[in-house]
């Protein structure tokens, strides 16, 4: 299945071989349950197995909701309430569904996030990386389908404003709106497509995952160190990895059940906090909310589409206005994640030892959660000012520093072996002299 | 393709054409499939069919404002107070960020006061009340201009409607609109 050796499966003897001739089903099992893992992971790594875990959380939740959900100009909203009052148990699972999302955003971000400090984007890993970015390229355009079903005040001028967004699209635009609206504007025949979209993409993601799986598989995790582990035989793999099961599953089940406890624990005790109120009130088509915000996890880049306004001196000399200039900003934001395998200079794969873009990187982080807590603030005063910087710098970051500082950068010197690394961190001997004379140069002094 | 126009002389082959032939019946199949399920997204008889209203203004005072509902979106009503208009029509064409009427009774004409209302004789606006950036409602009588605010993304409209401050691009848009007798407006 991949390019990493692995013991060969034998199936026993009997109806497991007499499957296995026909479907090779066994095979993969054992290849998943006996992946060979780097052995130094540490629990950044944790995050693809929650991310699993959450999609099918919300697509078993999403399943049962549906079963009592209405769609229709009054109906959805009747029957959001009927499921939080009547249906038995049906506050937990839509409490369940809607904080499910925001937990499903947490670990997207930590996940994103800890690719982009590890290098996992390089060679050979490219499109296992681009499958990942439309994997949350569709995750956000579900959350927000979702989001619109309850059809509150919050849901009705989200809808509104993001697929006004494509009206901002030169010559087409408009018809475009109209088509995506299905009338003149948001309207009932809006809220139907939605709701059999939001039902359709969740498996699409999962046919995605299928595929980041599959091209993990083949090319092997990275790992803290960013030294790949070897490949040339059984014997080196089991120096550098462990089996999937039960090590790292172990690890992987440790940092599910904490991230479940603060799951429950949001669905129990402040299910609404990550909610806005005004989605509690009927969606009006007359009356805008006097403030309103996306969902934390769309704030960064809500607060790049709000960042651009007609008297940038940059949207001077462009040939369009403000309204195109910020959705493609917006847009941008997100697409740029996909060339980072080509942007990134460094020989280097792993931040730990790039000494100048490390600090790159913290900004990275810090601009990031500054752009969330803009995008949430009312576009006055000094707030689009900070969310023009904060804009700024994503593109830089991703344009300018990236290329940059890998190509002016001296890395600081990487183990020879992940088994060495392992070693030197825990200070075991390995048995092998050349592996040992390593870890004892990487030791620290004392 | 394996046969071409060379210099060999050499003609292309029955199956060449047999292979174009059959691709472009194909592509015609494909797209003539895929339309209706495209073009089943398209707004429905049942949302053409609101294509006009009637509106009774008659208790609409001065300096008063009545949001109505047409195609699904706000169309205020507004009957300006001499103060307003004195507003509008001070401002120099040069300070309007859109300079077009955005009228659909007036196609290309100069953003004045005279070509926002539907009737230059009397005091009504009537005018969509989508701001036009991102489809939010302004708020009347609000924002820098006395005007309209968008609560959204922070557009500033003027006593006639018209941009002159923030993201929207364009002035608010006046619908096709006409006064049926004295008292009654007709929309659409």
């Amino acid at each position: 299945m991949g390019n990493i050796p692995q013991d060969h499966y034998e199936p026993k003897p009997g109806v497991a071989t007499w499957i296995e001739d026909r479907l090779p089903i066994g095979g993969m099992i054992s290849h998943l349950q006996k992946f060979p893992t780097p052995k130094n992971l540490n629990y950044a790594y944790v995050f693809g197995g929650i991310l699993v875990l959450f999609l099918v959380i919300q697509i078993v939740t999403g399943i049962v909701l549906a079963m009592h959900y209405q769609v229709g100009d009054e109906a959805s909203f009747r029957s959001v309430e009927h499921i939080m009052r009547d249906v038995n148990g049906g506050w937990l699972l839509r409490y369940a569904h809607a904080n499910g999302a925001s937990f499903f955003f947490i670990a997207v971000y930590a996940h994103i996030f800890r690719g982009l400090y590890y290098g996992s984007y390089k060679a050979p890993r490219e499109l296992l990386w681009i499958i990942g970015v439309l994997i949350y390229v569709v995750m956000m355009a579900t959350a927000f389908m979702g989001y619109v079903l309850p059809w509150g005040q919050m849901s009705f001028w989200g809808a509104k404003v993001i697929t006004s967004l494509f009206g901002a699209i030169p010559l087409v635009g408009d018809s475009l709106a109209v088509w995506l609206w299905g009338g003149p504007s948001v309207g009932e025949a809006t809220l139907n497509r939605m709701f059999s979209l939001h039902y359709l993409l969740p498996f699409v993601i999962a046919g995605l995952t299928v595929l980041h799986i599959w091209a993990l598989h083949h090319v092997g995790n990275t790992n803290p160190t960013g030294v790949e582990i070897r490949k040339d035989s059984i014997e080196n793999v089991k120096k550098d990895t462990v089996p999937f099961t039960p090590f790292i599953a172990i690890k992987d089940l440790y940092a599910i059940v904490i991230f479940l406890i603060l799951f429950v624990a949001f669905t129990f005790f402040a299910p609404n906090y990550l909610g806005h109120p005004d989605n509690y009130i009927e969606a009006n088509p007359l009356v805008t909310p006097a403030h309103i915000v996306p969902e934390w996890y769309f704030l960064p880049f809500y607060a790049i589409l709000r960042a651009i306004t007609d008297d940038l001196w940059i949207m001077m000399i462009m040939p369009f206005d403000a309204k195109l200039g910020g959705v493609l900003a917006m847009f941008g934001a997100i697409a740029v994640l996909a060339f980072v395998p080509w942007l990134d200079t460094s020989r280097v794969r792993s931040t730990d030892y790039r000494p100048i873009y490390r600090w790159w990187f913290l900004i990275l982080v810090l601009d990031f959660f500054i752009l969330m807590w803009v995008g949430a603030k009312p576009a006055e005063g000094i707030y689009p000012l900070i969310s023009l910087i904060g804009t700024i710098y994503w593109f830089a970051h991703f344009l300018v520093v990236l290329p940059v500082v890998g190509l002016i950068e001296k890395p600081l010197p990487r183990p020879e072996t992940v088994e060495a690394a392992f070693a030197a961190k825990h200070g075991i001997k390995t048995g092998d002299a050349k592996a040992d004379a390593e870890a004892a140069a990487l030791q620290p002094a004392e | 393709m394996a046969h071409t126009h060379g210099t060999d002389g050499e003609e292309p082959a029955r199956r060449d054409v047999l292979f174009l032939a059959t691709g472009a019946v194909g592509a015609v199949g494909v797209a003539a499939t895929v339309w209706p399920l495209i073009d089943q997204m398209n707004p429905s008889a049942t949302e053409r069919a609101l294509s006009s209203i009637e509106v009774d203004v008659s208790a609409i005072e001065v300096g008063q404002q009545v949001t109505v509902t047409f195609l699904k979106s706000p169309v205020f009503i507004r009957r300006l107070t001499d103060e307003e208009k004195a507003a509008a029509n001070e401002t120099a064409l040069g300070d309007l960020k859109d300079q077009d009427a955005q009228n659909a009774l007036h196609p290309g004409e100069t953003a004045t006061l005279k070509h926002r209302l539907v009737d230059p004789e009397r005091d009504f606006l009537v005018m969509s009340g989508v701001c036009t950036h991102l489809g939010c409602v302004p708020v009347g009588e609000a924002g820098d201009f006395g005007g309209w605010f968008c609560p959204c993304h922070g557009s500033h409209y003027d006593t006639a409607g018209r941009i002159r401050k923030g993201p929207a691009p364009t002035n608010l848009p006046i619908p096709v609109a006409s006064f049926s007798d004295e008292n009654t407006l007709k929309l659409g």
